[in-house]
């Protein structure tokens, strides 16, 4: 059993009680949502916090999937089995069931969040493509009030976000648009393993034209911000396998992969091009149907 | 003799009236295990008992300059904390390996490895313990480690083992097997030769307990109590008594239950010897429970042999010589656990299940800066790496000659009647009939079929591959003249008590790591005197309790201890026999055994059954004239020969063009193990080796990076299977039985692990053909085979 250094530990009562916290304790403290991420770190101890605050006790007030007409709102303690098993998520945003599915396994699924997943910004990570994908905007909320970031200003870098000591990530919203399509693909080693590479794609079509596309990619390098020249190539063209090749070969030279136990650096980039046509083929597939 | 039998699908019900012997019934162990009752060494509590952790080195090769400990005493909870230097002052920092090596308990002059023991605390609990560890002031001198096995032997690499006064490189020992002349004569004359780099990539067998021993030390009557996770608990009891230099009688080993050895608990590691030392210093039980990393980076890994496989053969088909030149890592320090006479363990079976010519084998073993090895992951001794290197050769054959593998392989088996078959290596075969269990597997498969669909799918473009692998086992080690672990002869006792009511104690020299031993030698007493299973226990583990034998590994138990159950049951029925005829009133010639009771022939009204008999034994009646009272006997089993099981396996793998994926989608085990126990038993053990193969072929590796940092340090680095990698196993069994062995029973704990792999690695390359591919190395992972695909392949290190 691994064991991690000694740690103090409170429940939160409500978010302005856990920023009180935060507030007061500094960067020594450490929310904790499903802590699947977090709690592997300590008990390998790569990490050491001297008091872990412990959100879970507010999933009813941060758990939740509100679909409107403009927009969806997730809360930040929706866990990822909540996000697998919304038939009104997966209406509006199919390729969140699509990455769901490939997240890890049950076991994590049942406790990890969306926020934690967001706020662990791990480079391998895919809620974070997926919240890229769909242009996603984060609120976050601190002493000073909530204050509203879109993914770009959001991910800083690997490991790195917006959200600040005595901050929370509260929500997260995706803008809807009519004409939508979306998927996700993976790669991986073994079911439950962290991606090789993943991608997701996103479109909104109208007139058999694409008005919109985005495409989000996981474990290619740090960036994990949209491509925005794959989707200047796609707006505007009526969706074809020629078009796909050229956002793939996109993908491919915008992402910057490591040669890893998971792989080698030209085999994810590879993998990026080929994963971006699939995905953006079934996209405009769904925008179809 | 072999008998096909085609799979049924009753045979996979439960057998509700449980059979008084063999035949297939739910283990008697499952409802422990099913409801959470199993009791392994970490659920072992003892009053007082303490709790032990091990400071490790970061590095794979330092210098130890200074250990600073006084910071770690003085933190709260902390009893002890021992260093390389004080163990040194005791003669206990080094301790003997199975391979007659030495291996340093807590380093004193240098590390080694990258998690290789340096000091250890001992404290109040775990978590005080774990603390303290960091608060120990380790100053290294960093030196340049020797990672690539290939530059071991290179006069500039910096030499590893200074502690031992005669080496002056990292050269670990040379090995040879054959005839090198007449095998070089067969390749020069031979119309085609093939020729084949071939790794098998370092694995772990990662069991799903780790390593762990709760050590007892009672200072007024001396007696040493350890609770451990091994797989040999009389050796290892023999070997403390050396190392420790305490009295034998006075050292009780007990393994408790066991989740999962393969070979990984065959060694005894530092962290046992630590928890002794801890017990006796402190005078309180110390527990020592290794976590998931340090069992992943320290303790004994398999394989790790770069292979080069040489084929001769005809250009129609007819092998006629297989050689190789093996490189072998042994890591920092030799912990092999093999026969002494053996230090390649059993590779000499590489010739495979094909009668040919000639053979040779050259081998070199280096040590290198990573942790010591390794019997291990259901090693069969290497036969594993043997088989893979032969079935793999024989592929790329028939890849040159353009054969189909089933053809080649059936036009060069050894047959029938040329059993006992002695390999041109020197390994007697026992018994064997191959071809019907090459014909069922294809039958099973559909093999022709398949062939079609490839060709079919090959037109369109898609990925489709069909591997066959054939093998021959040779397991359960002694004879004890030829086979020795430090001395110590492997063969078996056991011992059988009929108690007076009829129910019975059997006491088995092996140990169970979850093959199921309380249930199959119960149905082996069961077969052989007819009592029922329910109404024997199984003792094993204890060495208090049990006789003395070498354990369980290399699938001997049910070759080696299950012979010693027949025998010492028919012992039991011998004497058992004596008492009926006094009982009946009939000479002993008169009477006919049918299962359970003697019975006189030609009168079956008048018998008595065993449980008569045992009641006789402990009664008062009468017993023959100088017949002692009891029912019971002892015996220790030293087998003749080793037994041989073989089997074929065909894998059928799917690959995505675009992600270079493989896709496991059918896999067909036809194994012939002999007479078969327990049919539900050796599938599951089938089922477990087939998915650890899917594992090894397609993403396990313990990899370095050039600082000889160990890249499988978690389950997440270091993959294993899940049930999502793996299709349903389709089984089915021919039975051969072994000559020598009283049951006619072979081993089957390994089977599938060692035939596995190479079907799946085959299944793979062969769907790779259209690319031109001959070969591919282990793990296939889905970059591995994108750059295969791409005329790529590099070896995995
Ligand atoms: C075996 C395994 C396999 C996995 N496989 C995958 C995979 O394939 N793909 C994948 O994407 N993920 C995978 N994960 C990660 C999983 O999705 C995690 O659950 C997720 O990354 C983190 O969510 P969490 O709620 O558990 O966060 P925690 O571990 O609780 O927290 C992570 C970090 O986020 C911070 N945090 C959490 N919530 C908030 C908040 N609301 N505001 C501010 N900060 C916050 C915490 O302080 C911490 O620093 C895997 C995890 C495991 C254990």
């Amino acid at each position: 059993m691994q064991v991690p250094a000694p740690f103090e530990y409170e429940r939160a009562t409500s978010v302005d009680q856990a920023i009180g916290l935060l507030e007061r304790l500094g960067s020594s403290a450490r929310l904790v949502a499903g802590g699947h991420s977090l709690l592997p770190m300590m008990k390998l101890r790569l990490a050491n916090f001297e008091y872990l605050i412990d959100i879970n006790p507010l999933h009813a007030e941060l758990g939740y999937i509100k679909i409107q007409t403009d927009e969806v709102r997730i809360g930040a303690l929706t866990r990822h089995r909540e996000l697998l098993e919304s038939d009104d998520l997966a209406g509006a945003f199919p390729i969140f069931r699509d990455a769901e599915r490939v997240i890890a396994d049950p076991v994590v699924r049942n406790r990890g969040t969306l926020g934690g997943s967001l706020c662990q910004a791990d480079p391998s990570e895919d809620l974070s493509a997926v919240c890229t994908t769909l242009d996603a905007s984060c609120v976050i909320r601190g002493p000073r009030g909530e204050r509203v970031v879109s993914m770009e200003e959001f991910h800083v870098g690997p490991y790195e976000t917006a959200v600040g000591d005595d901050e929370i990530l509260i929500e997260v919203r995706l803008p809807r648009r009519p004409g939508h399509g979306s998927a996700y693909e993976k790669v991986e080693r073994r079911a439950g393993d962290w991606a090789v590479v993943s991608s997701g794609a996103a479109v909104w079509l109208a007139d058999g034209k694409i008005v919109d596309a985005r495409v989000g990619l996981a474990a290619v390098g740090p960036n994990t911000t949209g491509i925005p020249e794959i989707s200047d190539t796609l707006r505007g063209n009526t969706p074809s396998e020629e078009l796909f090749e050229q956002a793939g070969a996109i993908a491919a030279r915008s992402c910057d992969p490591n040669t890893d136990q998971r792989g080698s650096a030209d085999y994810k980039r590879h993998l990026a091009d080929e994963l971006t046509r699939r995905t953006l083929r079934k996209a405009v597939e769904r925008a179809r149907s | 003799m072999t008998t096909v039998h085609e799979p049924k699908l009753s045979q996979f019900d439960d057998n509700d009236q449980k059979p008084v012997g063999f035949g297939r019934m739910l283990r008697k162990e499952d409802p422990r295990f099913l409801r959470g009752r199993g009791r392994y060494t970490d659920d072992v509590q003892l009053p007082g008992m303490l709790h032990l952790a091990i400071l490790r080195s970061p590095f794979a090769h330092a210098r130890i300059v200074s250990v600073d400990t006084s910071a770690a005493e003085a933190s709260p909870g902390v009893r002890l904390v021992v260093t390389g230097a004080m163990l040194a002052e005791k003669g206990l920092a080094w301790m003997p390996t199975l391979s007659n090596d030495v291996q340093a308990v807590l380093a004193t002059d240098k590390v080694r490895f990258q998690g290789q023991e340096v000091a250890f605390v001992v404290a109040d609990d775990r978590y005080a313990a774990r603390d303290a560890l960091e608060l120990i002031d380790v100053e290294y001198d960093v030196l340049e480690p020797v990672v690539d096995v290939r530059r071991a032997l290179a006069p500039d690499a910096p030499l590893i083992r200074d502690d031992l006064t005669d080496k002056a490189d990292n050269h670990c020992f040379d090995w040879e097997t054959g005839d090198e002349a007449a095998t070089e004569a067969v390749f020069a004359a031979a119309d085609v030769v093939v020729v084949e780099d071939i790794v098998y990539p370092r694995v772990h067998p990662a069991p799903m307990e780790t390593c762990g021993a709760v050590a007892d030390f009672d200072a007024i009557d001396g007696k040493l109590r350890l609770w451990s996770t091994t797989q040999a608990p009389h050796a290892h009891r023999t070997l403390y008594a050396i190392v420790a230099g305490l009295p034998e009688h006075k050292i009780q080993v007990i393994a408790p239950d066991i989740g999962g050895g393969f070979g990984n608990k065959v060694p005894i590691y530092p962290g046992y010897v630590c928890a002794i030392v801890g017990s006796i210093l402190t005078g309180k039980p110390v527990k020592w429970m290794e976590d998931r990393s340090e069992n992943l980076i320290s303790t004994g890994f398999a394989r790790d042999y770069i292979m080069r496989g040489e084929i001769a053969a005809t250009r129609d088909g007819k092998i006629l010589a297989i050689r190789t030149n093996v490189l072998a890592d042994h890591g920092a320090f030799n912990g092999t656990a093999a026969p002494v006479k053996y230090p390649a363990g059993f590779f000499g079976v590489f010739t495979g299940s094909y009668d040919i010519e000639a053979a040779y084998c050259k081998m070199t073993a280096v040590y290198t800066n990573k942790a010591p090895g390794g019997v291990a992951y259901a090693c069969s001794f290497r036969i594993t790496e043997a088989v893979y290197l032969v079935e793999r050769i024989v592929d790329c054959l028939a890849h040159e000659l353009d054969m189909d593998p089933a053809e080649l392989r059936l036009k060069n088996f050894i047959q029938p009647e040329q059993f006992p078959y002695e390999t041109k290596t020197g390994w007697v075969y026992d018994s064997g009939n191959y071809e019907p269990t090459m014909r069922l597997a294809m039958d099973m498969a559909g093999y022709a079929d398949l062939r079609k669909e490839q060709a079919e799918k090959r037109a369109r473009g898609e990925l489709m591959g069909i591997g066959i692998a054939f093998f021959t086992e040779a397991v359960g080690a002694g004879p004890r003249k030829d086979m020795d672990i430090l001395g110590l002869g492997m063969a078996d006792g056991c011992e059988l008590r009929v108690h007076p009511t009829g129910k019975a104690v059997v006491r088995l020299s092996v140990q169970t790591q979850g093959q199921g031993h309380e249930t199959t030698f119960a149905q082996i007493i069961a077969e052989e005197i007819g009592i029922p299973p329910a109404d024997i226990e199984v003792v094993h583990g204890d060495t208090d309790q049990t006789p003395f034998g070498l354990g369980t590994y290399g699938s001997r138990s049910t070759p080696v201890s299950g012979a010693a159950a027949a025998l010492v049951a028919r012992k039991v029925r011998d004497k058992a026999q004596l008492i009926a005829s006094a009982m009946l009133e009939v000479s002993v010639a008169d009477l006919d055994w049918v299962k359970g009771a003697f019975q006189v022939k030609g009168d079956p009204g008048k018998s008595v059954t065993i449980q008569d008999i045992a009641m006789r034994a402990h009664g008062a009646g009468d017993l023959p004239d100088g017949m002692e009272g009891g029912l019971e006997a002892q015996i220790c089993y030293n087998p003749s020969n080793l037994t041989y099981p073989h089997g074929a396996y065909i894998c059928v793998v799917d690959i995505d063009p675009g992600t270079a994926q493989v896709k496991v989608r059918r896999f067909i085990a036809v194994d012939d193990c002999g007479t078969r126990i327990n049919p539900m038993i050796i599938e599951g053990q089938v089922h477990g080796g087939l998915t650890d193969g899917v594992g090894m072929a397609l993403m396990e590796m313990i990899a370095f990076d050039e600082d000889g940092n160990c890249l499988g340090a978690s389950l997440m680095d270091y993959l294993i299977p899940t049930a999502l990698e793996v299709p349903d196993w389709e089984t089915g069994f021919t039975v051969t039985p072994s000559p020598h062995h009283p049951i006619g029973a072979k081993g089957v704990g390994e089977s599938a692990t060692v035939g596995s792999p190479p079907a799946i690695v085959n299944a793979v390359v062969d769907a790779l053909k259209p690319f031109g591919v001959r070969h591919a190395d282990m793990p296939l992972t889905p970059s591995r085979v994108w750059d295969a695909m791409r005329g790529q392949a590099t070896p995995p290190i």
